[in-house]
């Protein structure tokens, strides 16, 4: 083959850094305890389908505990002088920092991202979500939301599998900073690193009840939603469950923010420096297995260089490699679940069946866990499922156009609204272009850049409220003009 | 051999030395002065002003202040270039080392100040606390006071704020060690570097600040402390053209007022002194913009 791959021999991080125990409780109140009804699931590693630990599934009754303690909590906590809780949310960050291989090796064993991607990019930016949000604790009143803005109270928040511990701080550092206190779930399939978090909670010496964490199913999700001793409810996963969710919430005071889906474009001008845009397309959508909600998973390019970046493409594609989540040199790791490796699958056929060309490297898949090799589809048309529907795997639809306006056109014909990239050389169209896109994120000239500095959330179908910067406050505080329980809902229930 | 604790043990003093570009020089000069402790002022048996003899410290002199700006001029392209993410953990990290130095200065701040132990203590743990404030500012200030202005046109515009250089801070002479990192820290938290002089009676706890801030991955040079008359070493920092801002905090009235004119030669940012500044208020962000310049980027919006 003319782009064979260097023979790497294999480069494994230790596991023995992660000290699992064979059975997990929920954590409320500060404690560990087994769920009501003693009901338990297993977590899997995605890598070898090995199971990794038994952990218990909340229920309704768990729910209604865990909630119970957050309002408990919520008094003291609230009342805390912000300085006060700033410096617990510093050693939360400080702690983190000083464990954080033991969390990257944890978090890829039980999602089967790449070690390199967890080392390098989930636990550093875990960290740093904390220190940035610690910071803002005692700076409220300089956020721009009234001069005294005050906590909403208990917050539940859902949490999505891509990004266990990333989304786990996304959520709580910006409750904790404002004031309230949280009941998180994490999802069924990646529960074990939030069961560590609350471990680093006991280490910073924080006080019980202001972070709970259920493990379960979408019922337990569902169940915490819908409690009425939830004042906040934050939500990342997808769409369908985001607008069950607002549904459920309707009529109720709660505030509500949704980080949910995403089919992202990234468009490609024939002024773009080609190598440059070839790794920030490969970056776009295979970073992460492409479970990412902001994914590149539309590449739009213009027609006068598609062949020389779909030549390009490939060749960069033969030598990404595919296996051991924990091996050094891994750029692919393991999809997530059966199931989600299923959901790729059938949206491949898909692909295929609908008259789209499909091509993926030669690449070798080990033989237990979940694998899907980097897929390209070319000859996508819009009316394609593999361009309207979010796969959420590593598979790459493209489509070209001819003008900037064409280029907008197809990038915004989409219900989803998250992210976008662009490539061009020239800063007047790169601003041209981000002006005319409906999305919540633009990056030029580079993709999937996060920061807890910097806000993040969609437009349209891709949820309401932006995560990360001053921003990402407001969804936790009730400011002097809005009623708490925000979003029009005020408390007085006469005017509906 | 006599038991241990038969006889008492003679303490091993400490030699208190100027601070600059990350070293611990003595004043070039060779100069020290005498500094007493508060407490006995109206007492007998003390030094020069009545109170009990505590050190001898540099007394720095307009070559050290000079040599100062040097360093500090050095440090400004790394400090200043480094991530607010980084600069707030720098500064995060200092607050962490002087915790672990909360009685050394707790007992020095006592001995400058004339507090009670408790009070002393107090006032430490409220410099402590200061620097985590300032740590989280440093990624933050820049989302408060900067931004997008929507102009009339096809134009990106927005403006950032960057820090203004090298700043001489004068010390409050009142509050040798809260009043003390309260001028500073916002100083290089907003990526500037300091020349500092300290409280010019109570110096000491200014000094020993010096090992702590050279213990926390504070880069050489980025604060640079000097201890002696405040206004000989003023002088030629107010004058120097090498120096972007001056905090006169430090300085009387009259002083203040000649330091000023000075410092206009070369358009220095002045921040006046205030008269009885509370240390222990909220502390605001004036002490933050105060050494911050305003850059605003245009850009061209079209295809």
């Amino acid at each position: 083959m003319a782009h064979q791959k260097f023979a790497y021999a294999p480069a494994p991080e230790s596991r023995a850094i992660v000290d699992l125990a064979p059975s997990y409780g929920l954590f409320i109140d500060g404690e560990f305890a087994e769920a009501a009804d003693g009901r338990v699931f297993k977590s899997v590693s995605p890598s070898s389908e090995e199971v990794l630990a038994e952990v218990a599934r909340a229920g309704e009754a768990d729910v209604d505990r865990a909630v119970r303690a957050a309002r408990k909590a919520f008094g003291t906590w609230s009342a805390l002088p912000g300085a006060e809780r700033g410096k617990y949310l510093f050693r939360i960050a400080r702690i983190l920092q000083e464990r954080s291989r033991e969390l990257a090796v944890l978090e890829s064993l039980d999602n089967g991202k790449p070690i390199r991607e967890t080392r390098d990019v989930d636990l550093p930016l875990v960290a740093a979500h904390f220190f940035y949000y610690a910071g803002w604790a005692d700076k409220l009143a300089y956020a721009g939301y009234g001069p005294d803005p005050r906590p909403l109270g208990v917050a539940g928040q859902v949490i999505p599998w891509n990004f266990p511990l990333l989304m786990l701080a996304w959520k709580i550092a910006p409750a904790l900073a404002a004031g309230n206190t949280v009941v998180l779930k994490p999802a069924e399939t990646t529960p074990l690193s939030a069961l560590f978090f609350a471990d680093v909670c006991r280490q910073a010496g924080l006080p019980r009840g202001v972070v709970n964490i259920l493990t379960g199913y979408g019922d337990a999700g569902a169940a915490l939603v819908a409690h009425e001793g939830v004042d906040k409810v934050a939500f990342t996963g997808s769409t369908e469950v985001g607008k069950a969710i607002a549904r459920t919430v309707a009529g109720t005071g709660k505030k509500v923010t949704l980080e949910l889906g995403g089919k992202a474009a990234n468009i490609v001008f024939d002024d773009a420096p080609i190598d440059q845009a070839v790794e920030g397309i490969v970056n776009g959508i295979f970073f992460n297995q492409g479970h990412v909600c902001c994914a590149g998973s539309r590449l739009l390019v213009q027609e006068s260089v598609q062949d020389e970046v779909l030549d390009a493409l490939k060749r960069r594609m033969e030598t990404l490699r595919v296996g051991d989540p924990l091996d050094k040199n891994t750029d692919i790791g393991a999809i997530n679940s059966a199931e989600q490796l299923a959901r790729i699958t059938a949206l491949a056929e898909a692909g295929e069946a609908e008259g789209a060309e499909r091509w993926a490297p030669a690449c070798e898949l080990p033989e237990s866990g979940y694998w899907f090799a980097p897929t390209l589809f070319t000859g996508v048309t819009q009316a394609h499922r593999i361009a309207r529907e979010e796969i959420f795997g590593p598979v790459l639809s493209v489509l070209t156009f001819r003008t900037p306006a064409e280029a907008v056109e197809k990038a915004n014909n989409t219900p989803y609204g998250l992210s976008a990239g662009i490539w061009t050389e020239k800063g007047s169209r790169i601003l041209s272009m981000a002006s005319k896109l409906r999305a919540g994120v633009v990056w030029a000239n580079t993709f999937n850049k996060f920061d807890p500095t910097s806000p993040f959330g969609g437009y349209k179908e891709s949820g309401y409220g932006r995560e990360g910067g001053r921003h990402g406050l407001e969804a936790y505080l009730a400011a002097a003009d809005v009623p708490a329980g925000g979003r029009g809902h005020g408390e007085g229930e006469g005017d509906r | 051999m006599k038991a241990p604790g038969t006889t008492t043990r003679l303490s091993v003093q400490k030699t208190y030395k100027l601070y600059v570009g990350g070293k611990f020089p003595r004043s070039e000069s060779g100069r020290v002065y005498e500094v007493t402790d508060s407490r006995g002022a109206k007492g007998s048996g003390g030094g020069q002003d009545g109170g009990a003899w505590l050190a001898n410290a540099p007394l720095a002199s307009r070559k050290d202040a000079r040599d100062a700006v040097v360093a500090a001029r050095k440090a400004v392209a790394g400090w200043s270039g480094a991530t607010a993410y980084n600069r707030g953990q720098v500064l995060y990290r200092v607050a962490e080392m002087l915790e672990g130095r909360r009685e050394q200065f707790a007992r020095e701040v006592a001995d400058a100040e004339g507090l009670s132990k408790a009070k002393s203590a107090a006032v430490v743990d409220a410099a402590v606390d200061r620097w985590v404030w300032y740590a989280g500012w440093t990624d933050k200030i820049a989302q408060v006071v900067g931004g997008a202005n929507p102009v009339a046109g096809p134009y990106f515009n927005l403006s950032t704020p960057e820090p203004t250089g090298v700043v001489a801070v004068l010390a409050p002479q009142d509050s040798s060690f809260l009043g003390l990192v309260s001028v500073l820290a916002p100083v290089i938290a907003t990526g500037n570097t300091a020349v500092v002089v300290a409280a010019e009676r109570a110096p000491l706890p200014a000094l020993s600040l010096g090992e702590v801030l050279a213990t926390s991955d504070v880069p050489g040079g980025v604060v640079n402390l000097l201890s002696g008359r405040t206004a000989e070493i003023a002088t030629p920092l107010a004058a120097h053209q090498d120096v972007n801002g001056i905090d006169l905090t430090g300085a009387g009235p009259e002083l203040a007022a000649e330091l000023e004119a000075a410092a206009a030669d070369n358009l220095k940012r002045v921040r006046r002194p205030a008269l009885g500044e509370d240390w222990t208020a909220d502390p605001g962000t004036s002490r933050l913009t105060a050494w911050l310049e305003t850059k605003t980027v245009w850009h061209p919006i079209g295809v």
